[in-house]
């Protein structure tokens, strides 16, 4: 049996798993140059982007479908005359089933990484087990690109469910999740040649070399460390880096009610914002920008692999290309790792 | 590098050593050259050896005006809140300044958020700002790995090869609308001043105000549609200095935190009139945006309205308050809404 497809049956197959799912796959706006991951339902399937994807990675954060900015998490009624007034209850819908096309192996990782501290959360896992990760390795690494320094890979697969990779006169579809293998047995069972590979990916991945070097070190002389003044110094406080970030997980929850209903939501927070720490008596932990900036690498680079094990960033670059005032988090890890 | 800032380099650098050499100031605020190509980064000299690492190019766009009220007070001896404030003289902090920074400047010192006596601001005409984004956008997306400045001209080159994309065709629109390139307060100039000054500053503005009120909606909802809430605007912006932005207070809740239609340009329509008579046009809220979002088009309609109406534009003047701290009978007081029709014309 083979185990490759033509062009055409991809793009066949493609738009045969759009009466079950939503399809999301990195777009380039013509006008602005930027890629971002769009819905093919609001255009056609662009046979161009989707066998070639187009490098560089997406402006939109993957976190974006697993934590959607906002996410209405439960609902209640402030009607008192309501027997349930005041009492959380659970959404009735469910969203969508979706797959997400030609994710890079960071942001695919990035998914993988933050569903280590999500594994308890019903909402994050929900997601999860309704959307599908086709990944596609890649073939080119731009300037900002940094992804085998904290534990990645170009070719690595982590956090994929499937793997769509070119081969001559083709492409082959190689599941790596029981989710991977049984959306392709949903979607491709009429297809001819389509081969299910062996579930891998199951063992567990050595830590990455960084993250066993960040772990042996003291935390405390890294958080005392004399360089961070300086690295803070340019900084503005915005959260672009945080909200670009695959890996920035934070979230803040709130109420809002509108006449008789409300939502409870959940929303993106960063750890840039004095507001993030900012306590009920007034007193603020992280006051200064300093604390805060200490904050997202200590964070990324200590706290994680000191709790979960690898580190929390995929190398992706995005906050070294956006961020306004050009801090590069690959020399704040060098500094780190000097300490 | 062009020429002209391989020389504005080598005087920069030079005034900020002998500056810094001399004890004039404590510490000098420029830009030094970023990790990536079009990239510049704020950076704060304190030795005369640290000058050396001073840059000036087409890529400098933060305005760094809105570093300063921050780094006069960490140059301050450390005080409590209920200490007195210091007497005598305070370090000064030397400082770069194009026209709309200096302007900048004087809405600080006119906002008693900056001691003038404490700046010692070092003039540079503007030739016009390059936004990074502007060249992808030429580029068709390609990948950027190095830009080399001649006069007029942007060489650019990728993996792809090299490209020549003309200089102005990628200055910013603030840039290229500009009036007021030359600094208005300054204690030495480093250059000849500029001669150029856009003859229809407002001719975006106009474009938009041409448009019916259901295209200005659609164009209003769908240029904001892609804001990610990072408030990078806000915080590039050295106009917004309040301890606690107002879509930051929960206690009071302002405005939701989602990124829905009334959320998003809420906070935007707020920050812009928050700007009010007090903007300067210095593009780096729009510099600033990751999502591409032509934010400052809303502080620069404001910009041409102020204008009009009490015939100011801000910072021009350091011995005058700004519009909107003062009040004359001989203000205009027009509302005319072309929705309905209504008017409120002052008899």
């Amino acid at each position: 049996m083979k185990t490759q497809i033509d062009r055409n049956q991809l793009v066949q197959w493609l738009q045969h798993t759009l009466d079950g799912f939503e399809l999301f796959y990195p777009m380039k706006d013509a006008q602005t140059g930027v890629v971002h991951l769009r819905n093919a339902k609001d255009t056609a399937i662009d046979a161009d982007s989707v066998l070639k994807p187009v490098p560089g990675v997406p402006k939109t954060s993957i976190k974006t479908f697993f934590m959607p900015q906002p996410e209405v998490i439960a609902r209640f009624s402030v009607n008192s005359k309501d027997a349930q007034a005041f009492v959380l209850r659970a959404l009735d819908a469910q969203s969508p089933r979706r797959v997400l096309l030609n994710i890079r192996p960071c942001d695919a990782r990035s998914v993988a990484l933050n569903a280590k501290p999500y594994a308890d959360d019903p909402y994050f896992q929900g997601l999860m087990a309704r959307t599908v990760i086709i990944g596609r390795t890649c073939t080119e690494t731009c300037a900002t690109c940094f992804c085998e320094r904290v534990g990645g890979s170009p070719q690595g697969t982590e956090g994929m469910d499937v793997v769509l990779r070119e081969v001559e006169d083709g492409f082959s579809l190689k599941a790596l999740t029981q989710k991977g293998a049984a959306f392709l047995k949903e979607t491709g069972c009429d297809m001819q040649g389509l081969e299910l590979s062996q579930i891998s990916g199951d063992g567990r991945p050595e830590l990455p070399k960084i993250a066993m070097e960040m772990r042996e070190k003291d935390l405390l002389e890294l958080y005392n460390a004399p360089f961070w003044p300086q690295v803070a110094e340019p900084c503005i406080n915005c959260g672009a880096c945080t909200f670009l970030c695959p890996t920035c997980y934070c979230f803040d929850i709130q109420d809002e009610v509108l006449g008789t209903k409300g939502v409870r939501l959940r929303y993106w927070d960063s750890c840039m914002f004095p507001l993030f720490t900012l306590h009920a008596s007034g007193h603020n932990p992280r006051g200064q920008k300093v604390q805060r900036v200490r904050n997202r690498f200590m964070h990324k680079f200590k706290y994680f692999p000191d709790r979960f094990g690898p580190v929390s960033c995929v190398g992706c670059g995005r906050c070294v290309k956006d961020c306004p005032v050009n801090i590069d988090i690959r020399e704040v890890i060098s500094l780190m790792q000097a300490v | 590098m062009s020429s002209k800032y391989l020389e504005l380099t080598q005087e920069i650098r030079r005034q900020a050593r002998e500056l810094l050499a001399s004890g004039e100031v404590a510490a000098f605020l420029g830009f030094t050259a970023g990790s990536l190509s079009m990239t510049t980064r704020p950076f704060v000299a304190r030795t005369p050896e640290d000058a050396e690492k001073l840059v000036w190019n087409s890529f400098c766009v933060v305005n760094l005006a809105n570093y300063l009220p921050a780094l006069l007070k960490s140059l301050e001896p450390p005080r409590g809140p209920k200490d007195p404030p210091p007497t005598g003289p305070l370090p000064k902090v030397g400082v770069l300044a194009t026209g709309c920074w200096s302007r900048n400047m004087v809405v600080q010192a006119q906002e008693n958020q900056v001691d003038r006596s404490r700046l010692v601001i070092l003039g540079v005409p503007s030739r016009g700002m390059v936004d990074r984004k502007n060249v992808v956008a030429a580029l068709k997306g390609k990948e950027v790995l190095d830009v080399v400045e001649d006069d007029h001209v942007l060489r650019v080159k990728g993996k792809w090869g090299e490209e020549e994309i003309s200089r102005w065709s990628v200055v910013r629109d603030n840039c290229q609308s500009c009036t007021h390139p030359n600094p208005v307060i300054y204690d030495r100039m480093l250059d000849t001043p500029s001669e150029r000054a856009s003859q229809a500053p407002f001719a975006q503005i106009e474009a938009i105000e041409a448009m019916s009120a259901n295209e200005r909606w659609q164009w209003f909802t769908q240029e904001f549609s892609s804001c990610i809430r990072c408030y990078a605007c806000r915080n590039a912006c050295p106009l917004c200095y309040c301890t606690t932005c107002f879509v930051d207070d929960n206690r009071p809740q302002w405005v939701g935190k989602t990124l829905k239609n009334p959320d998003v340009l809420t906070f935007h329509i707020l920050r812009a009139f928050h700007c009010a008579g007090r903007c300067t046009d210095c593009g780096a809220c729009e510099s600033v945006c990751p999502m591409g979002i032509k934010v400052r088009l809303l502080t620069k309609k404001l910009s041409k309205d102020v204008l009009t109406l009490f015939g100011v534009e801000a910072g021009m003047d350091i011995t005058i308050p700004a519009p909107f701290t003062t009040y004359a009978p001989s203000d205009q007081n027009p509302f005319e809404c072309d929705t309905c029709s209504s008017t409120n014309k002052k008899e």
